[in-house]
Protein backbone atom coordinates (compact mmCIF):
# COMPACT_ATOMS: atom_id res chain seq x y z
CA UNK A 1 0.00 0.00 0.00
CA UNK A 2 1.42 3.32 -1.13
CA UNK A 3 1.09 6.39 1.57
CA UNK A 4 -0.25 9.36 -0.76
CA UNK A 5 2.32 11.86 -1.09
CA UNK A 6 -0.19 15.05 0.01
CA UNK A 7 -0.84 13.00 3.50
CA UNK A 8 3.04 13.17 4.20
CA UNK A 9 3.14 16.56 3.14
CA UNK A 10 0.37 17.64 5.96
CA UNK A 11 2.70 15.93 8.50
CA UNK A 12 6.31 17.43 7.33
CA UNK A 13 6.91 19.78 10.67
CA UNK A 14 6.48 16.14 12.49
CA UNK A 15 8.23 14.30 10.05
CA UNK A 16 11.30 16.77 10.53
CA UNK A 17 11.30 17.06 13.57
CA UNK A 18 11.09 13.16 14.59
CA UNK A 19 13.88 12.38 11.83
CA UNK A 20 16.01 15.16 13.69
CA UNK A 21 15.17 14.23 17.06
CA UNK A 22 16.77 10.06 15.80
CA UNK A 23 19.41 11.73 13.76
CA UNK A 24 20.75 13.57 17.26
CA UNK A 25 20.65 10.55 18.93
CA UNK A 26 22.79 8.38 16.09
CA UNK A 27 25.30 11.76 15.76
CA UNK A 28 25.33 11.99 19.59
CA UNK A 29 28.61 9.29 20.66
CA UNK A 30 30.20 9.49 17.45
CA UNK A 31 30.27 14.07 17.81
CA UNK A 32 33.47 14.55 19.98
CA UNK A 33 32.79 15.97 23.39
CA UNK A 34 33.59 19.90 22.45
CA UNK A 35 31.27 19.98 19.77
CA UNK A 36 28.25 18.76 21.20
CA UNK A 37 27.22 22.59 21.30
CA UNK A 38 26.56 21.72 17.34
CA UNK A 39 23.59 19.58 18.08
CA UNK A 40 22.06 21.60 20.36
CA UNK A 41 22.43 24.26 17.86
CA UNK A 42 21.14 21.85 15.10
CA UNK A 43 17.72 21.14 16.86
CA UNK A 44 17.20 24.83 17.29
CA UNK A 45 17.92 25.23 13.53
CA UNK A 46 15.12 22.14 12.94
CA UNK A 47 12.93 24.18 15.06
CA UNK A 48 12.89 27.00 13.00
CA UNK A 49 12.57 25.45 9.57
CA UNK A 50 9.48 23.92 11.20
CA UNK A 51 8.44 27.13 12.08
CA UNK A 52 8.44 28.45 8.74
CA UNK A 53 6.90 25.70 7.24
CA UNK A 54 4.46 25.54 10.21
CA UNK A 55 3.84 29.04 9.88
CA UNK A 56 3.60 29.21 5.97
CA UNK A 57 0.77 26.09 6.11
CA UNK A 58 -1.38 28.51 8.49
CA UNK A 59 -5.06 28.85 8.62
CA UNK A 60 -6.25 25.98 5.69
CA UNK A 61 -7.89 22.69 7.38
CA UNK A 62 -6.36 19.70 5.63
CA UNK A 63 -7.32 16.15 6.90
CA UNK A 64 -4.56 13.19 6.01
CA UNK A 65 -4.48 9.39 6.54
CA UNK A 66 -8.02 8.67 6.43
CA UNK A 67 -9.03 11.43 8.77
CA UNK A 68 -6.65 9.94 11.25
CA UNK A 69 -4.95 13.57 11.54
CA UNK A 70 -6.35 17.23 11.11
CA UNK A 71 -4.27 20.53 10.29
CA UNK A 72 -5.76 23.31 10.88
CA UNK A 73 -5.50 26.77 12.25
CA UNK A 74 -5.77 25.60 15.99
CA UNK A 75 -3.21 22.63 15.28
CA UNK A 76 -0.88 25.19 13.95
CA UNK A 77 -1.10 27.95 16.75
CA UNK A 78 -0.26 25.42 19.51
CA UNK A 79 3.07 24.18 17.07
CA UNK A 80 4.19 27.80 16.60
CA UNK A 81 3.57 28.37 20.82
CA UNK A 82 5.62 24.46 20.83
CA UNK A 83 8.58 25.11 18.72
CA UNK A 84 8.77 28.67 20.29
CA UNK A 85 8.93 27.09 23.82
CA UNK A 86 11.20 24.38 22.52
CA UNK A 87 14.05 26.39 21.03
CA UNK A 88 13.87 28.40 24.50
CA UNK A 89 14.42 25.68 26.69
CA UNK A 90 17.38 24.41 24.47
CA UNK A 91 18.85 27.05 24.63
CA UNK A 92 18.54 27.84 28.33
CA UNK A 93 20.17 24.21 28.89
CA UNK A 94 22.65 24.60 26.73
CA UNK A 95 24.46 26.79 29.31
CA UNK A 96 22.22 24.88 32.60
CA UNK A 97 23.31 21.29 31.75
CA UNK A 98 26.86 22.09 31.50
CA UNK A 99 26.54 23.54 35.03
CA UNK A 100 24.75 20.49 36.52
CA UNK A 101 27.45 18.37 34.13
CA UNK A 102 24.66 16.48 32.81
CA UNK A 103 25.54 17.90 29.16
CA UNK A 104 24.61 14.72 27.14
CA UNK A 105 23.49 15.71 23.75
CA UNK A 106 20.72 13.00 23.37
CA UNK A 107 18.80 15.57 26.14
CA UNK A 108 18.18 17.50 22.93
CA UNK A 109 17.07 13.85 20.87
CA UNK A 110 14.11 14.16 23.98
CA UNK A 111 13.50 17.61 23.71
CA UNK A 112 12.58 16.66 19.91
CA UNK A 113 11.35 13.85 20.75
CA UNK A 114 8.61 15.23 23.20
CA UNK A 115 7.73 17.94 21.16
CA UNK A 116 6.93 15.25 18.37
CA UNK A 117 4.26 14.00 20.78
CA UNK A 118 3.24 17.04 21.64
CA UNK A 119 2.63 17.90 17.71
CA UNK A 120 0.83 14.62 17.22
CA UNK A 121 -1.78 15.87 20.27
CA UNK A 122 -2.87 19.05 19.12
CA UNK A 123 -3.31 17.72 15.47
CA UNK A 124 -4.97 14.18 16.45
CA UNK A 125 -8.47 13.83 15.03
CA UNK A 126 -8.67 10.40 16.61
CA UNK A 127 -8.51 8.72 20.13
CA UNK A 128 -5.69 6.19 19.11
CA UNK A 129 -3.56 8.98 17.81
CA UNK A 130 -4.19 11.52 20.31
CA UNK A 131 -3.20 8.68 23.03
CA UNK A 132 -0.35 8.01 20.99
CA UNK A 133 0.88 11.48 20.98
CA UNK A 134 0.62 11.66 24.19
CA UNK A 135 2.56 8.45 25.45
CA UNK A 136 5.25 9.90 22.74
CA UNK A 137 5.44 13.16 25.19
CA UNK A 138 5.22 11.10 28.53
CA UNK A 139 7.23 8.60 28.35
CA UNK A 140 10.23 11.45 26.71
CA UNK A 141 9.60 13.11 29.83
CA UNK A 142 9.89 10.88 32.25
CA UNK A 143 13.88 10.26 30.89
CA UNK A 144 13.89 13.73 31.16
CA UNK A 145 12.82 14.46 34.95
CA UNK A 146 15.39 11.65 35.76
CA UNK A 147 17.94 13.44 33.60
CA UNK A 148 19.71 14.04 36.75
CA UNK A 149 20.34 10.15 37.38
CA UNK A 150 23.17 10.55 40.32
CA UNK A 151 20.78 12.95 42.23
CA UNK A 152 18.11 10.54 43.68
CA UNK A 153 15.52 13.74 44.19
CA UNK A 154 15.70 13.58 40.27
CA UNK A 155 15.24 9.70 40.15
CA UNK A 156 12.66 9.90 42.66
CA UNK A 157 10.54 12.68 40.99
CA UNK A 158 10.99 10.89 37.73
CA UNK A 159 9.25 7.37 39.65
CA UNK A 160 6.63 9.52 40.99
CA UNK A 161 5.73 10.95 37.36
CA UNK A 162 6.22 7.68 35.76
CA UNK A 163 3.35 5.44 37.68
CA UNK A 164 1.36 8.70 37.99
CA UNK A 165 1.60 9.59 34.31
CA UNK A 166 0.88 5.83 33.25
CA UNK A 167 -1.81 5.92 35.83
CA UNK A 168 -3.76 8.54 34.19
CA UNK A 169 -2.67 7.44 30.52
CA UNK A 170 -4.49 3.86 31.59
CA UNK A 171 -7.52 5.80 33.11
CA UNK A 172 -7.65 7.61 28.96
CA UNK A 173 -7.41 4.57 27.28
CA UNK A 174 -9.67 2.65 29.61
CA UNK A 175 -12.37 5.44 28.67
CA UNK A 176 -11.57 5.58 25.16
CA UNK A 177 -11.99 1.65 24.88
CA UNK A 178 -15.36 2.81 26.26
CA UNK A 179 -15.84 5.55 23.66
CA UNK A 180 -15.33 2.64 21.05
CA UNK A 181 -17.55 0.05 22.32
CA UNK A 182 -20.27 3.08 23.10
CA UNK A 183 -20.07 4.57 19.18
CA UNK A 184 -18.23 2.17 17.14
CA UNK A 185 -15.03 4.46 16.63
CA UNK A 186 -12.85 6.57 17.41
CA UNK A 187 -12.68 9.30 14.98
CA UNK A 188 -13.58 12.81 17.02
CA UNK A 189 -16.55 13.40 14.16
CA UNK A 190 -17.60 10.07 14.21
CA UNK A 191 -18.08 10.36 17.93
CA UNK A 192 -19.78 13.57 17.83
CA UNK A 193 -22.11 12.10 15.33
CA UNK A 194 -23.48 8.91 17.95
CA UNK A 195 -23.41 11.06 20.43
CA UNK A 196 -26.06 13.56 18.77
CA UNK A 197 -27.91 10.30 17.85
CA UNK A 198 -27.46 8.45 21.32
CA UNK A 199 -28.87 11.52 23.06
CA UNK A 200 -26.84 12.50 26.35
CA UNK A 201 -28.13 9.68 29.22
CA UNK A 202 -26.00 6.59 27.74
CA UNK A 203 -24.09 5.59 30.84
CA UNK A 204 -21.68 4.08 28.88
CA UNK A 205 -20.42 7.06 27.03
CA UNK A 206 -20.90 8.96 30.76
CA UNK A 207 -17.62 7.11 32.21
CA UNK A 208 -16.21 7.02 29.01
CA UNK A 209 -16.35 11.22 29.50
CA UNK A 210 -15.72 10.98 33.05
CA UNK A 211 -12.34 9.14 32.43
CA UNK A 212 -11.12 10.70 29.63
CA UNK A 213 -12.02 14.21 31.93
CA UNK A 214 -9.72 12.05 34.75
CA UNK A 215 -6.81 11.59 32.39
CA UNK A 216 -6.41 14.57 30.67
CA UNK A 217 -6.90 16.66 34.06
CA UNK A 218 -3.63 14.68 35.17
CA UNK A 219 -2.12 15.75 32.15
CA UNK A 220 -2.68 19.01 32.39
CA UNK A 221 -2.40 19.06 36.44
CA UNK A 222 -5.69 19.98 37.72
CA UNK A 223 -7.04 19.74 41.25
CA UNK A 224 -7.80 16.98 42.47
CA UNK A 225 -5.49 15.20 39.85
CA UNK A 226 -2.42 17.29 40.54
CA UNK A 227 -0.56 15.68 43.46
CA UNK A 228 2.29 14.70 41.28
CA UNK A 229 2.79 18.46 39.99
CA UNK A 230 4.76 19.63 42.59
CA UNK A 231 6.99 16.99 43.62
CA UNK A 232 8.21 16.31 40.19
CA UNK A 233 8.76 19.91 38.97
CA UNK A 234 10.78 20.10 42.39
CA UNK A 235 12.86 17.28 41.36
CA UNK A 236 13.55 17.52 38.05
CA UNK A 237 16.27 19.75 36.45
CA UNK A 238 14.64 23.42 36.18
CA UNK A 239 15.02 23.38 32.30
CA UNK A 240 13.13 20.10 32.00
CA UNK A 241 10.71 21.40 35.24
CA UNK A 242 9.90 24.92 32.70
CA UNK A 243 9.32 22.35 29.76
CA UNK A 244 6.64 20.51 31.16
CA UNK A 245 5.31 23.32 32.84
CA UNK A 246 4.70 24.88 29.52
CA UNK A 247 5.00 22.85 27.09
CA UNK A 248 3.53 19.82 28.34
CA UNK A 249 0.45 21.90 29.70
CA UNK A 250 0.07 23.90 26.23
CA UNK A 251 -0.34 20.60 24.41
CA UNK A 252 -2.58 19.01 26.32
CA UNK A 253 -4.74 21.68 27.18
CA UNK A 254 -4.66 21.50 23.11
CA UNK A 255 -5.67 17.85 22.97
CA UNK A 256 -7.82 18.41 26.03
CA UNK A 257 -9.98 21.55 24.31
CA UNK A 258 -10.31 19.93 21.02
CA UNK A 259 -11.26 16.30 21.91
CA UNK A 260 -13.92 18.12 24.66
CA UNK A 261 -15.20 20.42 21.88
CA UNK A 262 -15.15 18.33 18.34
CA UNK A 263 -15.63 14.94 20.16
CA UNK A 264 -18.22 15.79 23.08
CA UNK A 265 -19.32 18.85 21.62
CA UNK A 266 -22.99 17.63 21.87
CA UNK A 267 -22.52 16.44 25.37
CA UNK A 268 -21.87 20.24 26.61
CA UNK A 269 -24.76 19.82 29.56
CA UNK A 270 -23.13 16.69 31.04
CA UNK A 271 -19.66 18.21 31.41
CA UNK A 272 -19.48 22.02 31.51
CA UNK A 273 -20.16 21.43 35.09
CA UNK A 274 -17.54 19.03 35.89
CA UNK A 275 -15.31 21.22 34.60
CA UNK A 276 -16.36 24.10 35.96
CA UNK A 277 -15.90 22.49 39.82
CA UNK A 278 -12.11 21.34 38.68
CA UNK A 279 -11.64 24.44 37.76
CA UNK A 280 -12.91 26.25 40.71
CA UNK A 281 -11.05 23.85 42.67
CA UNK A 282 -7.54 24.43 41.12
CA UNK A 283 -8.07 28.15 41.73
CA UNK A 284 -8.09 27.63 45.21
CA UNK A 285 -6.21 24.66 46.11
CA UNK A 286 -3.52 26.14 43.67
CA UNK A 287 -3.49 29.23 45.14
CA UNK A 288 -3.99 29.16 48.98
CA UNK A 289 -1.12 25.81 48.94
CA UNK A 290 1.16 28.31 47.15
CA UNK A 291 1.27 30.48 49.86
CA UNK A 292 3.58 28.34 52.18
CA UNK A 293 6.05 26.95 50.14
CA UNK A 294 9.37 28.37 50.79
CA UNK A 295 11.25 26.81 47.84
CA UNK A 296 10.73 28.92 44.61
CA UNK A 297 10.55 25.65 42.70
CA UNK A 298 7.71 23.69 44.27
CA UNK A 299 5.75 27.58 44.66
CA UNK A 300 5.90 27.97 40.90
CA UNK A 301 5.01 24.34 40.09
CA UNK A 302 1.73 25.46 42.95
CA UNK A 303 1.11 28.41 40.56
CA UNK A 304 1.36 26.58 37.59
CA UNK A 305 -1.54 24.42 39.19
CA UNK A 306 -3.26 27.67 39.68
CA UNK A 307 -2.83 29.01 36.17
CA UNK A 308 -4.38 25.59 34.64
CA UNK A 309 -6.94 26.73 36.94
CA UNK A 310 -7.52 30.30 34.91
CA UNK A 311 -7.09 28.51 31.85
CA UNK A 312 -9.71 26.21 32.68
CA UNK A 313 -12.19 29.13 32.75
CA UNK A 314 -11.81 29.16 28.88
CA UNK A 315 -12.82 25.53 28.82
CA UNK A 316 -15.87 26.27 31.01
CA UNK A 317 -16.85 29.29 29.01
CA UNK A 318 -16.79 27.40 25.54
CA UNK A 319 -19.04 24.63 26.90
CA UNK A 320 -21.31 26.46 28.90
CA UNK A 321 -24.65 26.11 27.50
CA UNK A 322 -26.77 28.54 26.07
CA UNK A 323 -23.63 30.59 24.92
CA UNK A 324 -23.57 31.70 21.36
CA UNK A 325 -21.24 29.94 18.79
CA UNK A 326 -19.49 33.56 19.00
CA UNK A 327 -18.66 34.09 22.50
CA UNK A 328 -17.80 30.09 23.09
CA UNK A 329 -15.13 30.31 20.63
CA UNK A 330 -14.26 33.77 22.85
CA UNK A 331 -13.77 31.30 25.68
CA UNK A 332 -11.19 28.99 23.28
CA UNK A 333 -9.60 32.04 21.93
CA UNK A 334 -8.69 33.55 25.02
CA UNK A 335 -7.80 30.35 26.63
CA UNK A 336 -4.85 29.93 23.95
CA UNK A 337 -4.06 33.70 24.04
CA UNK A 338 -3.51 33.20 28.31
CA UNK A 339 -1.32 29.77 27.56
CA UNK A 340 0.36 31.45 25.35
CA UNK A 341 0.92 34.65 27.41
CA UNK A 342 1.67 32.18 30.63
CA UNK A 343 4.25 30.18 28.62
CA UNK A 344 6.84 33.27 28.19
CA UNK A 345 6.47 34.91 31.96
CA UNK A 346 6.87 30.69 33.49
CA UNK A 347 9.47 29.73 31.42
CA UNK A 348 11.17 33.27 32.17
CA UNK A 349 10.61 32.76 35.91
CA UNK A 350 12.55 29.21 35.62
CA UNK A 351 15.01 30.49 33.72
CA UNK A 352 15.86 32.83 36.39
CA UNK A 353 15.91 29.87 39.06
CA UNK A 354 17.90 27.75 36.46
CA UNK A 355 20.70 30.42 36.48
CA UNK A 356 20.55 31.75 39.66
CA UNK A 357 23.09 28.67 41.57
CA UNK A 358 24.73 29.11 45.25
CA UNK A 359 27.76 26.52 45.61
CA UNK A 360 27.36 23.74 43.25
CA UNK A 361 23.59 23.66 43.65
CA UNK A 362 20.50 25.64 42.34
CA UNK A 363 19.50 28.67 44.04
CA UNK A 364 15.81 27.46 44.60
CA UNK A 365 15.09 28.40 47.88
CA UNK A 366 13.30 31.82 48.83
CA UNK A 367 16.61 32.24 51.00
CA UNK A 368 18.65 32.73 47.95
CA UNK A 369 16.93 35.20 46.42
CA UNK A 370 17.29 37.13 49.71
CA UNK A 371 18.71 40.92 48.61
CA UNK A 372 19.18 39.60 45.39
CA UNK A 373 18.62 43.64 44.11
CA UNK A 374 21.82 44.41 45.89
CA UNK A 375 24.36 41.97 44.33
CA UNK A 376 22.28 40.88 40.70
CA UNK A 377 20.43 44.11 39.56
CA UNK A 378 19.32 42.79 35.96
CA UNK A 379 18.06 39.34 37.71
CA UNK A 380 16.19 40.57 40.19
CA UNK A 381 14.91 43.28 37.84
CA UNK A 382 13.77 40.59 35.22
CA UNK A 383 12.31 38.11 38.21
CA UNK A 384 10.15 41.05 39.09
CA UNK A 385 8.84 41.73 35.73
CA UNK A 386 8.10 37.68 35.47
CA UNK A 387 6.49 38.06 39.54
CA UNK A 388 4.04 41.18 38.55
CA UNK A 389 2.90 39.22 34.95
CA UNK A 390 2.25 36.01 36.72
CA UNK A 391 0.34 38.19 39.22
CA UNK A 392 -1.73 39.51 36.52
CA UNK A 393 -0.83 43.16 36.92
CA UNK A 394 -0.92 45.98 34.04
CA UNK A 395 1.28 46.62 31.92
CA UNK A 396 2.46 43.50 31.38
CA UNK A 397 1.07 40.54 29.33
CA UNK A 398 -0.13 38.46 32.66
CA UNK A 399 -2.69 41.00 32.78
CA UNK A 400 -3.92 41.13 29.15
CA UNK A 401 -3.95 37.51 29.36
CA UNK A 402 -6.58 37.48 32.30
CA UNK A 403 -8.31 40.42 31.07
CA UNK A 404 -9.63 38.61 28.04
CA UNK A 405 -10.32 35.54 30.48
CA UNK A 406 -12.67 37.11 32.46
CA UNK A 407 -13.95 39.17 29.99
CA UNK A 408 -14.77 36.05 28.03
CA UNK A 409 -16.70 34.42 31.11
CA UNK A 410 -18.67 37.59 31.89
CA UNK A 411 -19.61 37.50 28.06
CA UNK A 412 -20.85 33.86 28.77
CA UNK A 413 -23.04 35.40 32.34
CA UNK A 414 -20.28 33.83 34.05
CA UNK A 415 -19.60 37.27 35.92
CA UNK A 416 -19.36 35.82 39.26
CA UNK A 417 -17.18 32.61 37.77
CA UNK A 418 -14.84 35.95 36.83
CA UNK A 419 -15.24 37.36 39.99
CA UNK A 420 -13.64 34.29 41.78
CA UNK A 421 -10.80 34.32 39.56
CA UNK A 422 -10.22 37.91 40.17
CA UNK A 423 -10.02 37.19 43.97
CA UNK A 424 -7.57 34.86 43.48
CA UNK A 425 -5.66 36.66 41.26
CA UNK A 426 -5.32 38.90 44.03
CA UNK A 427 -4.27 35.96 46.48
CA UNK A 428 -1.53 35.14 44.02
CA UNK A 429 -0.17 38.50 43.91
CA UNK A 430 0.77 37.95 47.61
CA UNK A 431 3.20 34.85 47.37
CA UNK A 432 4.28 36.50 43.75
CA UNK A 433 5.26 40.03 45.38
CA UNK A 434 7.05 38.27 48.24
CA UNK A 435 9.53 37.24 46.15
CA UNK A 436 9.90 40.56 44.96
CA UNK A 437 9.74 41.84 48.53
CA UNK A 438 12.79 39.34 49.67
CA UNK A 439 14.90 40.52 46.49
CA UNK A 440 14.45 44.28 46.91
CA UNK A 441 13.85 45.16 50.86
CA UNK A 442 15.80 42.68 53.01
CA UNK A 443 20.09 43.24 53.11
CA UNK A 444 22.12 39.94 51.75
CA UNK A 445 23.02 38.08 55.00
CA UNK A 446 26.66 38.86 55.62
CA UNK A 447 27.14 34.77 55.66
CA UNK A 448 25.64 34.62 52.35
CA UNK A 449 27.51 37.32 50.58
CA UNK A 450 29.50 36.18 47.70
CA UNK A 451 27.86 32.83 47.94
CA UNK A 452 24.93 33.05 45.43
CA UNK A 453 26.17 33.64 41.82
CA UNK A 454 24.61 33.90 37.95
CA UNK A 455 25.84 30.92 35.38
CA UNK A 456 24.79 33.31 32.62
CA UNK A 457 25.69 31.72 29.42
CA UNK A 458 24.70 33.89 26.20
CA UNK A 459 22.23 31.68 25.31
CA UNK A 460 19.98 31.84 28.65
CA UNK A 461 20.71 35.15 28.29
CA UNK A 462 19.01 35.02 24.92
CA UNK A 463 16.24 32.97 26.38
CA UNK A 464 15.83 35.91 29.61
CA UNK A 465 15.73 38.13 26.82
CA UNK A 466 13.14 36.40 24.69
CA UNK A 467 10.96 35.83 27.71
CA UNK A 468 11.05 39.51 28.65
CA UNK A 469 10.55 40.90 25.65
CA UNK A 470 7.15 38.56 25.26
CA UNK A 471 5.83 39.29 28.85
CA UNK A 472 6.56 43.34 27.62
CA UNK A 473 4.96 43.50 24.19
CA UNK A 474 2.30 41.21 24.71
CA UNK A 475 1.23 43.52 27.57
CA UNK A 476 1.53 46.64 25.86
CA UNK A 477 0.86 45.62 22.21
CA UNK A 478 -1.29 41.90 22.13
CA UNK A 479 -3.33 42.64 19.06
CA UNK A 480 -0.88 40.35 16.85
CA UNK A 481 -1.64 37.52 19.54
CA UNK A 482 -5.16 38.69 19.97
CA UNK A 483 -6.04 38.63 16.13
CA UNK A 484 -3.79 35.53 15.61
CA UNK A 485 -5.63 33.41 18.66
CA UNK A 486 -9.08 34.78 17.21
CA UNK A 487 -8.79 33.59 13.67
CA UNK A 488 -7.12 30.01 15.38
CA UNK A 489 -9.41 29.06 17.89
CA UNK A 490 -12.19 26.53 17.61
CA UNK A 491 -15.70 27.49 16.20
CA UNK B 1 -23.27 -19.57 19.69
CA UNK B 2 -20.91 -16.71 20.76
CA UNK B 3 -20.12 -15.27 24.28
CA UNK B 4 -22.50 -11.96 24.70
CA UNK B 5 -20.30 -8.91 24.42
CA UNK B 6 -21.25 -7.73 28.39
CA UNK B 7 -19.34 -11.03 29.53
CA UNK B 8 -16.50 -9.43 28.40
CA UNK B 9 -17.06 -5.77 29.48
CA UNK B 10 -17.43 -7.06 33.16
CA UNK B 11 -14.66 -9.11 32.73
CA UNK B 12 -12.48 -6.12 31.56
CA UNK B 13 -14.33 -4.24 34.10
CA UNK B 14 -12.75 -6.75 36.85
CA UNK B 15 -9.13 -6.65 35.45
CA UNK B 16 -9.23 -2.87 35.25
CA UNK B 17 -10.74 -2.46 39.05
CA UNK B 18 -7.94 -5.23 40.65
CA UNK B 19 -4.71 -3.20 38.76
CA UNK B 20 -6.60 0.38 39.77
CA UNK B 21 -6.90 -0.73 43.26
CA UNK B 22 -3.59 -2.29 42.84
CA UNK B 23 -1.72 0.74 41.99
CA UNK B 24 -3.56 2.68 44.75
CA UNK B 25 -3.05 0.23 47.51
CA UNK B 26 0.23 -1.19 46.92
CA UNK B 27 3.63 -0.17 47.87
CA UNK B 28 6.37 -2.27 45.98
CA UNK B 29 6.88 -0.27 42.47
CA UNK B 30 6.95 -3.64 40.54
CA UNK B 31 3.56 -4.82 41.70
CA UNK B 32 2.35 -1.20 41.00
CA UNK B 33 3.97 -1.39 37.49
CA UNK B 34 2.14 -4.98 36.74
CA UNK B 35 -0.80 -3.33 37.91
CA UNK B 36 -0.52 -0.44 35.76
CA UNK B 37 -0.34 -3.41 32.93
CA UNK B 38 -3.72 -4.96 33.90
CA UNK B 39 -5.01 -1.94 33.31
CA UNK B 40 -3.95 -1.58 29.98
CA UNK B 41 -4.59 -5.22 29.12
CA UNK B 42 -8.33 -4.38 30.61
CA UNK B 43 -8.44 -1.93 27.51
CA UNK B 44 -7.41 -4.60 25.39
CA UNK B 45 -10.17 -6.78 26.11
CA UNK B 46 -12.74 -4.17 25.93
CA UNK B 47 -10.79 -3.53 22.36
CA UNK B 48 -10.70 -7.08 20.93
CA UNK B 49 -14.35 -7.79 22.64
CA UNK B 50 -16.06 -4.53 21.09
CA UNK B 51 -14.29 -4.93 17.69
CA UNK B 52 -15.35 -8.39 17.21
CA UNK B 53 -18.81 -7.76 18.32
CA UNK B 54 -18.88 -4.34 15.64
CA UNK B 55 -17.38 -6.68 13.01
CA UNK B 56 -14.63 -3.66 13.36
CA UNK B 57 -10.93 -4.35 12.72
CA UNK B 58 -9.81 -0.99 13.86
CA UNK B 59 -10.41 -2.64 17.46
CA UNK B 60 -7.70 -4.99 17.34
CA UNK B 61 -5.64 -2.52 15.30
CA UNK B 62 -5.87 -0.34 18.72
CA UNK B 63 -4.98 -2.95 20.42
CA UNK B 64 -1.38 -3.07 18.20
CA UNK B 65 -0.95 0.10 19.78
CA UNK B 66 -1.42 -0.09 23.02
CA UNK B 67 0.59 -2.93 22.97
CA UNK B 68 3.41 -1.19 21.87
CA UNK B 69 3.17 1.61 23.95
CA UNK B 70 3.03 -0.58 27.01
CA UNK B 71 6.20 -2.66 26.06
CA UNK B 72 7.78 1.09 25.87
CA UNK B 73 6.14 2.55 28.95
CA UNK B 74 7.69 -0.52 30.70
CA UNK B 75 11.22 -0.50 29.51
CA UNK B 76 11.69 3.37 30.72
CA UNK B 77 9.75 2.39 34.08
CA UNK B 78 12.08 -0.59 34.49
CA UNK B 79 15.32 1.84 33.91
CA UNK B 80 13.88 4.53 36.65
CA UNK B 81 12.77 1.76 38.69
CA UNK B 82 16.83 0.46 38.46
CA UNK B 83 18.05 4.05 39.04
CA UNK B 84 15.88 4.41 41.91
CA UNK B 85 16.99 1.19 43.54
CA UNK B 86 20.80 2.41 43.23
CA UNK B 87 19.62 5.54 45.47
CA UNK B 88 17.70 3.78 48.33
CA UNK B 89 18.49 0.47 47.88
CA UNK B 90 14.77 0.27 48.07
CA UNK B 91 11.41 -0.25 45.63
CA UNK B 92 9.01 0.39 48.37
CA UNK B 93 7.20 4.09 47.33
CA UNK B 94 7.35 4.42 51.54
CA UNK B 95 11.02 4.68 51.61
CA UNK B 96 10.71 7.97 49.22
CA UNK B 97 10.77 11.14 51.20
CA UNK B 98 13.01 13.43 49.97
CA UNK B 99 9.76 15.01 48.04
CA UNK B 100 6.81 15.29 50.22
CA UNK B 101 4.04 13.66 48.36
Amino acid sequence: MMIPLADLVTILPELIVVSAACLLLVLDPITPSNKKDLLAWMSVATLGVCFVVTAGSMGDRVFAFSDLVVVDGYASFWKLLLYVVSAMTILLSIGYLKEERIDLAEFYGFVLLSLTGMMIMVSGADLLVIYLGIELMSISLYIMAGFKRFEAKSIESSAKYFILGAFSSGLLLYGISLIFGATGSTRLVEIAAAVDARGLDDSMILIALMLVIVGFGFKVAAVPFHMWTPDVYQGAPTSVTAFMAVASKAASFGAFLRVMLEGFGGMKPNWSGLILGVCILTLILGNLVAIVQTNVKRMLAYSSIAHAGYALIGLVVAGWVGTEAGVSAKGVSSMMLYLAVYSFMTLGAFSIVAILRRGGEEGEDLDDFTGLAKRHKGAAFLMLLFMVSLAGIPPTAGFIGKFYLFMAAVNAGLTWLAVVGLIFAAVSAFYYLRVVMVMYMREPSPDQEGETRLALSPTAFVVLALAAAGVILFGLYPWPLVSLTATAALP
Amino acid sequence: MSVPVEFYMVLSGLVFIIGLVGVLVRKNLIIILLSIELMLNATNINFVAFSSHFGNLSGQVFVFFALTVAAAEVAVGLAIIIALYRHHASINVDDFRLLKW
